[in-house]
């Protein structure tokens, strides 16, 4: 992580941030000197508390905080759903420790790079929850543990943990939701560059993600999923074959950008409807993801 | 689908052709002007603000990041760029191996499309403010060889990747850094399906993108400032690219 680049960000909005971070710039050298021996996991908490200690706990604007905890409620589901499977088919928990009380998972993992693959994206969604714990402080909500949620959806997912193939289709609905939801709040954080860059970070790793899971599940099953969000088999929005998650895809076909159609653009007829659909991703308003987050949270712990 | 595709290739080959006869046609000024050696130029400052192609006293494309007309350029460029490095590849006719050719190639054809429709998205959009056509250097690419237009391929989305989260903060409006968004996350998926062919599981190795400002640790995708994007790009550009006010 670029640090200085990210202070150079915020100095355009913020001149004082050399200021703020410590009174003396001198001193901010010695930060610096000091950030090249703390390990690099420590690194984002070590950056959200410098951020906190920079602008104080209420001093994050409002707005930025609500879509940092926003994306922080959606980054701790994405992870329980992963580690519990990992967990569950491992018995051994991220820090490598053993636990055998995840006895819900009955699926395997078809081969050695299918859990390769899943444990790198659990660890990457741990990762981001770090990361936005640390820069929200305690702005941060309340943690959502894996008792908090409900991949099952109340029955419509049931054999999420049951069955790969379920338990993929759930996946690509959560990672191609993520890339909507961050993008939907992107111009939310334009009153902090440094954050926005840190969520754009975040978001296209979120689609690197979703790109990797739809193969996985053209890998596993009969049917072709392209890496890339398409048309519907019958020209619907929702191409992942699985209706239940229609809400994720609502408005993904769209073919006009900022008045331009996209369809036949500067005359090449090869770019279909579908070409055009698979070159823009859409963003998803909040309100949808909220709706969709919470089919899988318990009563109770829903988000608002 | 061989319609469509017979469709590009005629399609392709006049825009090819015609990018080619604007090619000779620049070449020849510039070997008269005396510019031969092209490249990425950081011009510090008065420097004509002209962003057009056109402006003879430039010799080429200027990008000036005084505000979000420069930064959607600096995208136009290297949409030109994926572009016409994924025409080449459909004219080379690039034999992809292995059980999964067939949708390799079906899946480049359909990259080549989404890079086609954001280059021509990006020229409609910017109207009177875009750059011109930019000439394109692949004699570093073996387009016979699938192994060479993988690893372009990759290198391509990555960079793009970089280019467009490093961007994204600059832009002022919120209706650009919207689209600006709609096209990155295709590019990731893009990268992250060429990388996975090249090496299954490699679709978000985030340490072997540290030197493109990912951060493994943070959970965190590449992101790089235009000038840094523009040197490694340079290779593959012609045109000599003016870079102001940024």
């Amino acid at each position: 992580m670029n640090i200085v680049n990210i202070l150079e960000e915020i100095e355009k909005v913020d001149a004082e941030v050399y200021e703020r971070l410590n009174p003396r710039r001198a001193a901010m050298k010695s930060f610096f000197n000091i950030g090249k021996k703390i390990s690099l996991a420590a690194m984002p908490l070590a950056l959200g508390s410098m951020f906190q200690k920079a602008y104080g706990q209420s001093t994050l604007p409002s707005g930025v905080a609500d879509v940092l905890n926003f994306a922080l409620a959606l980054e701790y589901l994405e992870y329980h759903f992963y580690n519990h499977t990992i967990v569950g088919i491992t018995k051994k928990n991220q820090d490598g420790s053993t636990n055998n009380s995840v006895t819900d998972v009955t699926f395997a993992f078809p081969n050695a790079a299918s859990q390769a693959a899943i444990t790198t994206i659990r660890d990457h969604e741990k990762a981001h929850v770090d990361l936005l714990v640390g820069a929200l402080g305690s702005s941060a909500r309340t943690p959502i543990a894996y008792a908090d949620t409900d991949f099952r959806a109340g029955g419509a997912f049931s054999t999420v943990y049951s069955d790969y193939n379920t338990f993929l289709a759930v996946a690509q609905g959560f990672e191609d939701t993520g890339v909507r939801a961050y993008k939907g709040q992107a111009a939310n954080l334009m009153a902090a560059p440094g954050v926005l860059q840190t969520a754009l970070q975040i978001h296209s790793v979120e689609a690197r993600h979703a790109s990797h899971i739809r193969q996985m599940r053209t890998a596993a099953g009969s049917a072709v999923y392209k890496p890339w969000v398409s048309l519907g088999a019958s020209g619907q929005a929702n191409d992942s074959g699985v209706a239940a998650v229609d809400a994720v895809y609502a408005g993904e076909d769209l073919t006009v950008q900022a008045g331009a159609n996209i369809v036949g653009i500067g005359g090449f007829s090869g770019i279909t409807k579908a070409a055009a659909v698979e070159s823009f991703d859409e963003p998803l308003d909040k309100a949808s993801v909220v709706t969709i987050a919470n089919l899988f949270l318990q009563s109770g712990k829903k988000l608002s | 689908m061989t319609m469509k595709n017979n469709e590009l290739e005629t399609k392709s080959e006049l825009q090819e052709k015609s990018l080619f006869d604007k090619t000779v046609g620049r070449r020849s000024f510039l070997q008269y002007a005396g510019a031969g050696a092209a490249g990425i130029a950081l011009v510090a400052a008065g420097c004509s603000k002209d962003r057009g192609y056109g402006n003879p006293t430039m010799n080429g494309a200027t990008l000036d990041f005084k505000d979000d007309f420069g930064v959607l350029n600096y995208a136009y460029a290297l949409e030109q760029l994926e572009a016409a490095f994924y025409i080449k590849v459909a004219n080379s006719n690039t034999q992809f191996t292995g059980t999964n050719a067939a949708a390799k190639k079906a899946y480049f054809q359909d990259i080549q499309f989404h890079e086609i429709a954001h280059r021509e998205f990006f020229k409609a959009a910017l109207g009177t403010a875009a750059i011109g056509s930019l000439e394109v250097d692949f004699s570093s690419i073996d387009f016979t060889s699938e192994a060479s237009v993988l690893a372009t391929a990759m290198a391509f989305e990555d960079l793009g990747v970089a280019a467009y989260n490093g961007a994204g903060p600059r832009l002022k409006n919120g209706t650009f850094l919207l689209l600006a968004g709609k096209i990155v996350s295709v590019e990731a998926r893009h990268a992250a399906y060429v990388r996975d062919i090249i090496s299954n599981g490699s679709f978000a190795d985030l340490n072997s993108l540290a030197s493109l400002g990912a951060n493994n640790s943070g959970g965190l995708d590449a992101a790089l400032t235009p000038d840094k994007v523009l040197a490694v790009a340079s290779k593959y550009i012609k045109t000599k690219i003016n870079v102001i006010n940024l």
